[in-house]
This record gives C-alpha cells, sequence and structure tokens, in this order.
C-alpha cells in the first residue's frame, strides 16, 4: 500500500510539514519536523531509485484519474537521480542548518524559514517527479516563491534587493514557461508530456510551436542561469543565509537543468529541438562564454559566495554544453554533472557556511590562516575546490572526461580546448582561496576561531567524502546517467 | 579480526587523520596505524582486490603476489622504522607527508593498472616533496623544486604512455610488458626509469635528499627509488638495455662519491650504484637475477636507511654535515658509531651483514649469464662502495682528525630506530633463509660458499688498504667545501649561463621588447579587469530593468531568427 503510493509521498510529506511546521515549529521544533521529513524524503527517493533502476520507470495516476486527463506522476532514472539529489541535500543541509540558522536568522523566524525551506523542497521534488507540463509550473512557483521567501531571510539588507531582483526575473522565466505551455497546449489539447511528445510531431513546423519551444526555453534558461541570463545568481546565493546558498546552489539550478532536458529532450524531442530548432548554435556558445567569463569573474571576487556562485555559472556552462552538443556522452556527462555539481557546490557552500558562523564573514582576507584554526572545513574547501577544477580521483574530473570526449567525438575540438582553458582558470580561483587559507597570517579574528560545531562539520564531509568517493567508483552516477541519456535521446521518456 | 582493507587506504586515511593529534601523539599514531596496516597485510591472501569501474575499464587496487607482498611488508617496515626515528619531530607537515608518502608508495606497488598507478606515482611526487621542503631552507626550496620537476615529468610521461598503451591494446592492466619497441611502453618505461634514477636523470635524487631534512631524508631513501625498481621488475624484467644502464650506474656514482664532502649527498650517490645493481638485475631477468635485485632492493632499504639515519642524527646534533668539518665523534656519539659502522659493512657486503646476501645474487648472475664485462665493473662498483659508503663515511664523520665537536648520543628513539636497522641487517645477512623464502621467484642459491666469503674478504681487504694507503700518503682527494656538479650542469650552469649571454648580448633589444610587451601585457590584464573584475560590467549588479531588457533581446532574437528562416 504505502509503497505503492510512494511517488504521491514523496511531494505529499514534505508539502504537508510545512503548515505542520508553521504551527507547531516553535524553538526548535520547527528544525526538528523539518530534518525528520527530510530523511523521510530522501528515504523514499533512495526507494523509488531503486524501483525505477529494478523495474524501469515508474507510472503513478494522481486520484486515480487516467493520464492524459489526470495528473501523473513519471518517474525515470534521470527524474529518480534529480530526486535523490534534491531529497539526498536537503537531508544533509538539515543537521547543518541547526547551528547555522540560529546564529544567522533571528528567533522568532525560525518557524517560517524551516517552513519555506520544505515547501522549497516540495516544489523542487515535484518538478522532478511529475509527467505533466502544467503540474510542473505549479511546482516551479511553489520552489520559486519559497525561495525568493529564503533568500529574502539573509543577515544582510542586500538580501532583500536580490530576493526582489531573483522575483523579478524568475517571475518573468515563469510566466514565459506558462506561456510556452500555453501555446503547446493551444495545438495539442494535452498537458501530459509523454501525450505531447506524441503529438507534438503531428504539427511541427506551425509557427505556434516554434514560438511555445522558444517561450518555454528562455524561461527555463532564466531559471536555470545560462549565460546572460544568470544576472540574479550571484546576488542571491551570495546574501543568502548559508544553508539556504548551499542547498539552493546544490539543488535550484539542478532542477531547472532537468527541466531544459525534460522539454528540449522529452516533449519537444531531439529531432525538433536540435534540427529544426537549431538549439545547438544558441547553446554551446552560450554555454562557451559562461564556462569561461563565469570563472574569469570569480578570479577577481573577493566576497568568497559571490565567487562560488560565478563558479556555479561556469559550471552551468559545462551542463548546459552538455545538452547543447546532444550526444549519447556529452548528454552523460550533463547528467553526471547535475549529481556532482550537487555534491562539490554544496560541500563548499557549507563550508563557508562554517567559516560565516565561526568568523562572522566570508571574505577572502576572512579566511587568512584558517587552514590551522578550522582544518576540517578548509580541508572540505580544498576538496571541493579540486573537484571543481576536475583533478582526478575527484568528481569533477568524471564530468570533464566525458565532456571532452563529446566535444572531441563531434569533431569540434575546440570546445575541449575551451573546457580545458576554463578548468585552468578554475585553479586560479581555488588557488586564491588555498593561498590565504593556508599561506596567509591569520587575521585579528582568525586568529582565535575555532573549528565549527561538529553536526556542521559532519555535514561538509559527508558531501566532501561524496565528491571523492563518487570520483573513483562512478557506478552509480555514471551508470544512471548512461541511461538517462540513452532514454533522453532515445525520444520516450 | 581485522576486515580486508585495501593497505594503501588505511596509510592515507591515517595521514589525513594526523593532524587530529598533537605533539608526540602524531608520530605515535602514524606508528599505531602503520602497525594496523601491517596485521592487515598480513591477513590478505594472494590475489586481486578492490576493483573499480571507471568508464569502460576497471581499476584494480589491490594487486597483491609474491613480488607485491615483498615490497608492501618492506614498505610497511621502512615506514615504521622511519617514524621511529622521527617520533621526536614536532612538525604536523613532516608526519603527515612521511605517512601520506608511505601510502603512495604501497598503493603503487599494489597497483594492478596503469591509471591506478599513475594516481600513486603522482602521490608519491607530491608527499615526498613536502619532506624535502620541511627543512625550510632556501637551498631546500630549490633542491624540492627540481626534484618534483622531475617527478612531475616522470609522472607525465607515465600517464602519457599509458593512454598510448591503452589506446593500442585496450588493457589498462599494468602487466610484463617489455620493450616491444611501441611508443606507449617506451614513454612508461622512461617514466620508471626517471623515477629510478638512470643516468642523467639521477640529479634530483642527488640535488633534494640530502637537502631534506633529517628524518625526511629516511623516508625519500625508502620509497621513491625502490617503487621504480618494483616497477621495472614487474613491466621490464629481461630487458637487456637494462643491463648497460644498470652498470653505469652502479659505476659512475662511485667518482662522485668520492670527491663529495657533504656525506649525506654521499650516500645519495651511493644510492643509484645501489640501484645499479638492482636495474642489472632486472635487466638480467633470470629467476636469480630477479631475486637479487628484489632482495638487495629489500637490504638497500634496511641498510641506506640506517646509514641515512646515523648521518641524519650526526646532522641533528652538530647541525654541520660536510666531511670536512665532522671528525672524532666517536668520542661522544660511540653507539651510532656502531651503528653506521653495522650499515657501513651492510652495504659493503661483509659476510655475515645483509649486503653480502643479496648483492652477490645479481653478481654471480651476471657471471652465468656470460657478461664479463658487467661482472668485472660491478666487482670494481663493490670495492667503490665499500671505499666511499664503507669506510668514508664513519671515517670522516666519526674519526679522522678530531673537529673538536662535543655533543651528545641523539634521542633514544633515533637510537632504537637505528638498533633495529642494524639487527635486521645483521639477522638477514646470517640467516638469508628467511629472507629468501619470501622471494618472488623460486630460489636455488647458497651465498655463504668458501670461494664467495673469501673473494669478498680479499675484496674488501684490497679496497680498505687502498683507502689507507692513499690517506697516509696524502693522494686523498682532500674533503673540500666545494658543490659539486655533475649533469645537472646542464640546466643549472649552462642554462643559467645562456639565460646571462642572451640577456647581456640582447639587452637592449630585450629591453625594448619588454617595454613593448609589458604594457601589452598590462593592457590584456586591465581588459579583462575592466569587464570581469568586481566591477566589471560582468560582475556588476545589474539593475532589474537592463536585465529584463536582455531577456528580452534573447527571446526575440531567437524568435525572430525562426521567424524569418520560415
Amino acid at each position: 500500500m504505502i509503497a505503492a503510493n510512494l511517488p504521491a509521498l514523496q511531494v505529499v510529506l514534505p508539502l504537508a510539514g510545512a503548515p505542520i511546521c508553521a504551527i507547531l515549529g516553535r524553538r526548535w521544533y520547527g528544525w526538528l519536523i523539518a530534518t525528520a521529513l527530510c530523511w523521510a524524503t530522501f528515504a523514499i527517493s533512495v526507494l523509488l531509485y531503486v524501483q525505477v533502476a529494478e523495474n524501469g520507470p515508474i507510472s503513478y495516476m494522481l486520484g486515480n484519474w487516467m493520464a492524459p486527463w489526470g495528473i501523473e506522476y513519471r518517474l525515470d532514472r534521470i527524474g529518480a537521480l534529480v530526486l535523490i539529489i534534491v531529497s539526498g541535500i536537503a537531508a544533509v543541509s538539515a543537521p547543518f542548518a541547526f547551528h547555522s540558522v540560529h546564529a544567522e536568522i533571528p528567533e522568532d523566524q525560525h518557524r517560517y524559514f524551516y517552513t519555506a525551506f520544505l515547501l522549497a523542497m516540495t516544489g523542487l521534488l515535484g518538478m522532478a517527479i511529475t509527467g505533466d507540463v502544467f503540474n510542473l509550473f505549479v511546482f516551479l512557483e511553489i520552489s520559486s516563491l519559497s525561495s525568493y521567501a529564503l533568500i529574502s531571510l539573509g543577515r544582510d539588507r542586500k538580501a532583500l534587493f536580490a530576493s526582489f531582483q531573483y522575483l523579478i526575473l524568475g517571475t518573468i522565466g515563469a510566466t514565459f514557461i506558462v506561456i510556452g505551455i500555453g501555446l503547446i497546449y493551444m495545438m495539442t489539447g494535452t498537458l501530459n508530456m509523454a501525450d505531447l511528445a506524441v503529438r507534438l510531431p503531428a504539427v511541427a513546423g506551425n509557427r505556434v510551436v516554434d514560438a511555445g519551444f522558444v517561450f518555454i526555453l528562455v524561461g527555463v534558461a532564466i531559471k536555470l542561469a545560462v549565460f546572460p541570463l544568470h544576472l540574479w545568481l550571484p546576488n542571491a546565493y551570495a546574501y543568502a543565509p548559508s544553508v539556504v546558498s548551499a542547498f539552493l546552489a546544490a539543488t535550484a539550478t539542478k532542477v531547472a537543468a532537468y527541466m531544459m532536458f525534460r522539454f528540449v529532450f522529452t516533449v519537444f524531442g531531439v529531432e525538433f529541438s536540435f534540427d529544426q530548432m537549431q538549439l545547438s548554435w544558441l547553446l554551446v556558445p552560450l554555454a562557451l562564454i559562461a564556462a569561461v567569463t563565469g570563472s574569469l569573474v570569480a578570479i577577481f571576487q573577493d566576497d568568497l559566495k559571490r565567487l562560488l556562485a560565478y563558479s556555479s555559472v561556469a559550471q552551468i556552462g559545462y551542463i548546459v554544453l552538455g545538452i547543447g552538443l546532444a550526444t549519447q556522452d556529452s548528454v552523460t556527462a550533463a547528467v553526471v554533472h547535475l549529481f556532482n555539481h550537487a555534491l562539490m557546490k554544496g560541500a563548499l557552500f557549507m563550508a563557508l557556511g562554517a567559516v560565516m558562523l565561526r568568523v562572522g564573514s566570508v571574505d577572502i582576507n576572512a579566511i587568512r590562516g584558517l587552514g590551522a584554526r578550522m582544518p576540517l572545513t578548509m580541508a572540505a574547501i580544498v576538496i571541493g575546490g579540486l573537484s571543481l577544477i576536475g583533478v582526478p580521483a575527484t568528481v569533477g574530473f568524471i564530468t570533464k572526461w566525458y565532456l571532452v570526449i563529446a566535444a572531441l567525438e563531434t569533431g569540434w575540438w575546440e570546445i575541449a580546448v575551451i573546457v580545458l582553458f576554463s578548468s585552468l582558470l578554475a585553479i586560479i580561483y581555488v588557488w586564491r582561496i588555498v593561498e590565504a587559507a593556508y599561506f596567509s597570517e591569520p587575521s585579528e579574528t582568525g586568529a582565535t576561531v575555532t573549528e565549527a560545531p561538529w553536526p556542521m562539520v559532519a555535514s561538509t564531509w559527508v558531501l566532501a567524502a561524496a565528491c571523492l568517493y563518487f570520483g573513483l567508483d562512478t557506478r552509480l552516477p555514471v551508470g544512471a546517467a548512461t541511461e538517462a541519456a540513452r532514454a533522453l535521446l532515445g525520444g520516450t521518456p | 579480526m581485522i576486515g580486508e582493507l585495501p593497505p594503501f587506504l588505511i596509510l592515507l586515511v591515517g595521514a589525513l587523520l594526523i593532524p587530529l593529534f598533537r605533539g608526540r601523539g602524531q608520530p605515535i599514531f602514524a606508528l599505531v596505524v602503520i602497525a594496523f596496516g601491517f596485521l592487515n597485510l598480513l591477513s590478505l591472501d594472494y590475489g586481486i582486490y578492490w576493483q573499480l569501474p571507471l568508464f569502460d575499464y576497471t581499476l584494480v587496487f589491490g594487486r597483491l603476489d609474491r613480488l607485491a607482498f615483498l615490497f608492501t611488508l618492506l614498505f610497511h617496515i621502512a615506514a615504521a622504522i622511519g617514524f621511529i626515528f622521527a617520533l621526536h619531530v614536532r612538525d604536523g607537515m613532516q608526519h603527515v607527508a612521511a605517512l601520506a608518502y608511505a601510502a603512495g608508495a604501497v598503493g603503487a606497488v599494489m597497483a594492478g593498472d596503469l591509471i591506478t598507478l599513475f594516481l600513486f606515482w603522482e602521490i608519491l611526487a607530491l608527499a615526498s616533496v613536502f619532506l624535502v621542503w620541511a627543512r625550510r631552507t632556501e637551498a631546500a626550496r630549490g633542491a624540492g623544486m627540481r626534484y618534483f620537476l622531475f617527478n612531475v615529468v616522470s609522472g607525465l610521461l607515465l600517464l602519457t604512455g599509458a593512454i598510448v598503451h591503452i589506446h593500442n591494446t585496450g588493457s589498462i592492466a599494468f602487466e610484463n610488458f617489455g620493450l616491444d619497441g611501441s611508443l606507449g611502453t617506451l614513454l612508461i618505461f622512461l617514466a620508471f626509469g626517471i623515477k629510478c634514477a638512470w643516468p642523467f636523470f639521477h640529479t634530483w635524487l642527488t640535488d633534494a635528499y640530502p637537502e631534506a631534512t633529517p628524518t625526511g631524508t629516511v623516508f625519500l631513501t625508502a620509497f621513491t627509488t625502490k617503487t621504480a625498481v618494483y616497477a621495472l621488475a614487474r613491466a621490464f624484467p629481461g630487458t637487456e638495455i637494462l643491463i648497460p644502464i644498470g652498470t653505469v650506474m652502479a659505476a659512475f656514482p662511485i667518482f662522485y662519491a668520492v670527491i663529495e664532502n657533504d656525506l649525506r649527498r654521499v650516500l645519495a650517490y651511493s644510492m643509484i650504484n645501489q640501484i645499479g645493481f638492482m636495474v642489472v638485475g632486472v635487466g638480467i631477468g633470470t629467476d636469480l637475477a630477479l631475486n637479487g635485485a628484489v632482495s638487495h632492493a629489500f637490504n638497500d632499504v634496511l641498510f641506506k636507511g640506517l646509514l641515512m639515519m646515523s648521518m641524519g642524527a650526526v646532522l641533528q646534533m652538530t647541525g654541520r654535515m660536510n666531511g670536512s668539518d665532522l671528525g672524532g665523534l666517536y668520542k661522544s656519539m660511540p653507539i651510532t658509531t656502531v651503528l653506521c659502522i653495522v650499515g657501513a659493512a651492510s652495504i659493503s657486503a661483509f659476510p655475515l651483514f645483509s649486503g653480502f646476501v643479496s648483492k652477490s645474487m645479481v653478481m654471480t648472475a651476471a657471471a652465468e649469464e656470460g657478461h664479463t664485462i658487467v661482472f668485472l665493473v660491478l666487482l670494481f662498483a663493490s670495492a667503490g662502495v665499500f671505499h666511499h659508503a664503507g669506510i668514508k663515511i664513519p671515517y670522516f664523520a666519526f674519526f679522522a682528525h678530531d673537529s673538536g665537536i662535543r655533543t651528545t648520543e641523539p634521542p633514544t628513539n633515533m637510537l632504537v630506530a637505528m638498533g633495529i636497522a642494524a639487527v635486521a641487517c645483521i639477522f638477514i645477512g646470517s640467516y638469508p633463509d628467511l629472507l629468501y623464502s619470501l622471494l618472488p621467484w623460486p630460489v636455488d642459491y647458497e651465498p655463504y660458499t668458501l670461494t664467495h666469503v673469501i673473494t669478498q674478504t680479499q675484496l674488501l681487504f684490497w679496497s680498505a688498504l687502498a683507502f689507507a694507503l692513499l690517506m697516509a700518503s696524502g693522494l686523498y682527494p682532500p674533503e673540500l667545501r666545494l658543490i659539486n656538479i655533475d649533469t645537472d650542469w646542464l640546466y643549472r650552469r649552462l642554462g643559467y649561463g645562456t639565460m646571462l649571454a642572451f640577456r647581456n648580448g640582447f639587452a637592449s633589444s630585450f629591453q625594448s621588447a619588454n617595454t613593448g610587451i609589458r604594457p601589452w601585457l598590462g593592457r590584456i590584464y586591465d581588459r579583462i579587469h575592466a569587464h570581469h573584475g568586481p566591477q566589471g560590467v560582468l560582475a556588476r549588479t545589474w539593475p532589474t530593468g537592463s536585465t529584463v531588457l536582455w531577456i528580452a533581446v534573447m527571446l526575440g532574437g531567437y524568435l525572430l531568427l525562426f521567424f524569418l528562416a520560415d
């Protein structure tokens, strides 16, 4: 009974938990409820992943209304992997949140924080599991609205502006998506993804469909922060509370990338997207510019959260590049990078959260000499940094390997060169952090700090260790990604 | 009870955990880790362990056979002795580096494929260079950098060779390649050669090892070159070209060792000389020769370690290392003196000491296979070893003219470490059967025959006589405070000289070029900074309105493009 309804529970559990959290979440109860729910949803995602891996895609009819009339939850490999990313990062963030939230957010707002956190998670999970485009939009709005609220809770007053800007741009993005959905609904009369995939080829070549595609694509690109539509991202990540930065950086853009996979490959299909709409010519140049420019900007940043945010822009470039090249290897790289980038950025932002807690700032000068004072936290930053660069034996290497292979296979060796060049740039900004942490004299405030509380260190290290583990044992992410890429390129979900 | 854990992982995790301890706890913890690793190793059976799929290949992190087991065992012993010797050191960086270094060596020896080998090859290079830098002198910094460069080049050659080889054969297995003339194996061969300190590639060793810390050199002596010998024995046994290479290695350092003043550098040269014997053994490739090579590697770690430790103790207590500055120390360091002499006797292959039972295997093999010239050169090299390592080291450090230095014995832990190594040297020399029973190939060799004992003793006494006569007649090259530069002249002097000439000869044009390029570079930087710097157009926080404009441009552009195209 429960096993059969797992897909619904996956979303309903955090959704139902949110109001409970708002009502009962005084003092630390909010944290407790959120943590319990995060771990429960993580367990559900793992179960679902195992089911999908063993028995193939799961189709679940909400309220037993048959698709395409009712809302269908449809879960395949890539969806299940994204569920694991979202709920896994949430589960790791929860223990981390306790001290961090305590230090950064006024106590009377804690329960609302956890409520919004659960809602954001609901939205992200829902987007990954649903098989209905309008339902996707609804979940997108749930996650977006709650993340605006989460970002605005940041201590710095600039957080309000960052949140406002994200709200405007995010809303435009969502509006574009819903316009696009409306256009294709007009042409096909269905909202079910699988059904759309069947009906769209019949009406392809119609300008309404073209326009729908463009609207959806640009809308998704805004949420995914594809260069040059990334402008909301650096501020949002930089000024949000530490936990929020870690959670959103690791999950929100991943789910947005998942949306792009879904629309480009599943709904519209490879043929339409890449032959008729020439998507490669749009995505590949933008992705390459993002990879280089994002890294270059990151080099000059002194605020480490902004630095990482720009590095995210560059890393998103890799994902988009993988989508743009549209070969088996490149899509594998993109899918696997969803997972890998979540691990490394999660670890890095959490480590910065620990620095924020102890030093009160994440400026590059604030971490001077911390290598000796906070050895575990700084070591995690080094591992995350090595992953960003793509050193062998870290997860970053796996992505780069597949991307470079894909680029060489398509004969565009220039792309491989640019990818490697942007890795060199990553060495520079990672080295700046290492140099400050290990080779500089500590600042006055930095001389007395101690290591962060153990739950924070443990959370950070779970992700850092995963960066190393999955860099060596690639069975889970690469296995899932290869399957997912095959399914995506094959057409039907 | 101990599960089957990868031996390298125990050491590596141990290395990462060292910073959690303070003071003396660090080396003690390291020793506990090594002991744990040792027990774990003993509980392992021969076989293939810990395979990980990477892309289309399977990485093998654990291949344990008799050859790999001998070296893993050796590295655990060497690491344990090294840490006992370093028990008094209060420098976390050195302890971490040393244990990670041991992990790299163990991992490389157990690697079953080329990619894993490359991984540990680089760990070896990276971890060990910190032992050089830990001396924290200008000379150590420079030597460490040169050392690191050589080792990185070796790693790059290995990686390139591995990629070519994998591309050609489709197999990543690290096995007996033989030098089949393909590019891949040649590059791998060269990579091993650099790490093995072949002539012309050896300068990193004599350059850097004497600059490391007193304790660091002990680790350096044990791991890098022995791993390379292992790699050669694994991949290129019986490769003919190794015989001349090894012979040259055994002979040429003698001349440098005689004139060298820094006693640890003398030992570094004698290391190359000893590795020469091993390389010859690998090159001959018969069971006897290979056994000789690996057993000599085993013994070399012990007696060279012992000598390096005794010199480290001298350096530690007196702060000096030049033969011309030392002398007469036997009065204040009698125990160290005795232990050093044990090491000297072992390296010179005195009967009843460990060198005797392994070196002769290589030489006998050379004679059996009809390499007469090689045999004679090795004979000369043996006499030379006795001369510079067996006599010169103890003589100049502990006897000779009294330098007036009055010091005390080194800390107990150093004496204990040296004592263990000394006992091991004598034990193996007296009861070689234990070592022989561990050897990878079938052993049919009896070291203590009348002829062998007599020849060796004759050789040693004549060599000693020569030294005594030369000293008495004043013909012996005096110990001078000079830096002997051998082939590193090519890059340390010639390269520098060329650069000077270039600078002087082209001063004006260079300057004008400089003034031409400098602002140009500056402009590039400025331009990048202008756009990407914190205030640059790409990094600024944009007004929401203009951001939206971009969105409109992108949407409109894309729409327009396809509407026009239709």
